[in-house]
C-alpha cells in the first residue's frame, strides 16, 4: 500500500476477508470431526431395535456432538402410532 | 532418551524441509547429538537441501528391510560433526516404510541421540502418519495463507488423535506454530493474514516467525541449511527458534517492516 492508495481509494483489505473466512471454515471442520462409524452404528441400532419393536429406517437418527469437554452421543427414535385392537 | 520431534504441515511447499534442515542444524550447532531423518519417501529432498546427496549408499528403507545396518545408511553433517541424516528412498513407495520397521529404527536411533527430527511429507496419508506417530513435539509450518492455515488445522486434529501418545494415553505431544513465509509489509498493508490472526486460529503457542527471503532459495541452491547463512535474518530467525524451542526467551524479531524511504513510501514499491 503506498500514500497513493489512500487517494485512489483503500480497497478491502483482503487479510480481514481471509480470516473470516477461515474462523466459519475451521468451527465447522471441528464439530464436523464426528466418526465414520455413525452410519454402521445406525444400521445396526436399527437391526436390533426392529426385532422388538417395528420401526422404520427413517424413524431413527444418531447424532453426535461435542459439549465443551464431553462428547454427546444423541439417539433419537419415532415409533408409529399405536393402534389399540378393538 | 531422545527426544522425537515432527516437522509437519499438512500443505505442500510451506518450508518443512527447509525448517527441518535448520532446526536440526540448529540443534547440532548448541552440542546435541541430532538426527534429521526424511520421510517423503519417493520424492527425497532433505539430502539436496543439506548438501549430501551425493554421499547417499543406504538409506532408511534400507534399514527398515534389513538390507543395511543403520550405521550404513546415517550421512554425517558436512558441517557439524554431531549431526547425522537419515535420507529415504527415492525409488520405492511409502507402502515400504512399515509400522514395525519404522518403530524398530527409531528405537535403535533413541539409544545413540538427543533429538530425533522427523521431517514428514505432505499430506496425510501413511507416510505423513509414520512421521509423526513417535513425536514427542511437532512444528506446524505455517504459512499466512488460507489453505495453508486450514491443512494446519487438519494436521493438528491428526496429532491429537492418531500419534503413538494419543493411542497410549500419553501426555499430548507438544505442538508449536511456526510461521514461514511472513511478510510483515504486507501484513501491515492488509494482504497477509498476521501472526496474531494466524495464531488465534490455530491456537498453538507459537515458536517462531521466519521471514520471507531471497536466502532460502540461495541456501537451498547450494545445498546449506538455512541457519547456516550467516548474518541473514533468516538465520537468526531460526536461531531464535531453537532457542525457544529449547526453552530460552527470545523477543520475536523481523514482524515489523523495515523503515522504507520517503519516495518509496509515496510511490509503493
Amino acid at each position: 500500500m503506498s500514500f497513493l492508495d489512500y487517494f485512489l481509494g483503500s480497497r478491502k483489505k483482503t487479510a480481514s476477508v481471509a480470516k473470516d473466512r477461515l474462523k466459519l471454515i475451521l468451527a465447522h471442520e471441528r464439530s464436523a470431526d464426528t466418526p465414520d462409524f455413525l452410519p454402521a452404528l445406525q444400521e445396526e441400532l436399527l437391526t436390533v431395535i426392529s426385532k422388538y419393536m417395528p420401526v422404520e429406517k427413517d424413524q431413527i437418527s444418531v447424532h453426535m456432538e461435542r459439549r465443551g469437554d464431553f462428547e454427546v452421543l444423541e439417539l433419537n427414535i419415532l415409533f408409529p402410532e399405536q393402534h389399540s385392537p378393538g | 532418551m531422545a527426544q522425537t520431534v515432527v516437522v509437519t504441515s499438512g500443505k505442500g511447499g510451506v518450508g518443512k524441509t527447509t525448517t527441518s534442515a535448520a532446526f536440526a542444524s540448529g540443534l547440532a550447532q548448541r552440542g546435541y547429538r541430532t538426527v534429521v531423518i526424511d520421510f517423503d519417501v519417493g520424492l527425497r529432498n532433505l539430502d539436496l537441501v543439506m548438501g549430501c546427496e551425493r554421499r547417499v549408499v543406504y538409506d532408511f528403507i534400507n534399514v527398515i528391510h534389513g538390507e543395511a545396518r543403520l550405521q550404513q545408511a546415517l550421512i554425517r553433517d558436512k558441517m557439524l560433526e554431531n549431526l547425522y541424516i537419515l535420507p529415504t528412498s527415492q525409488t520405492r513407495d511409502k507402502d515400504a516404510l512399515t509400522t514395525e520397521g519404522v518403530a524398530r529404527v527409531m528405537e535403535e536411533l533413541q539409544t545413540q541421540f538427543d533429538y530425533i527430527v522427523c521431517d514428514s511429507p505432505a499430506g496425510i496419508e501413511s507416510g505423513a502418519l509414520r512421521a509423526l506417530y513417535h513425536a514427542d513435539a511437532a512444528i506446524v509450518v505455517t504459512n499466512p495463507e488460507v489453505s495453508s492455515v486450514r491443512d494446519s488445522d487438519r494436521i493438528l486434529g491428526i496429532l491429537a488423535a492418531r500419534s503413538k501418545r494419543a493411542e497410549e494415553g500419553a501426555e499430548p505431544i507438544r505442538e508449536h506454530l511456526l510461521l514461514t513465509r511472513y511478510a510483515p509489509k504486507r501484513v501491515q498493508g492488509g494482504e497477509m493474514l498476521s501472526l496474531d490472526d494466524v495464531q488465534e486460529l490455530l491456537r498453538i503457542p507459537l515458536l517462531g516467525v521466519i521471514p520471507e527471503s531471497e536466502i532460502i532459495l540461495q541456501a537451498s541452491n547450494q545445498g546449506i541449511p538455512a541457519i547456516h547463512m550467516q548474518g541473514s535474518d533468516v538465520a537468526l530467525a531460526y536461531e531464535d527458534v531453537v532457542a525457544r524451542f529449547l526453552g530460552e526467551e527470545r523477543p520475536l524479531r523481523f514482524v515489523q517492516p523495515e523503515k522504507t524511504g520517503f519516495f518509496k513510501r509515496l510511490f509503493g514499491g
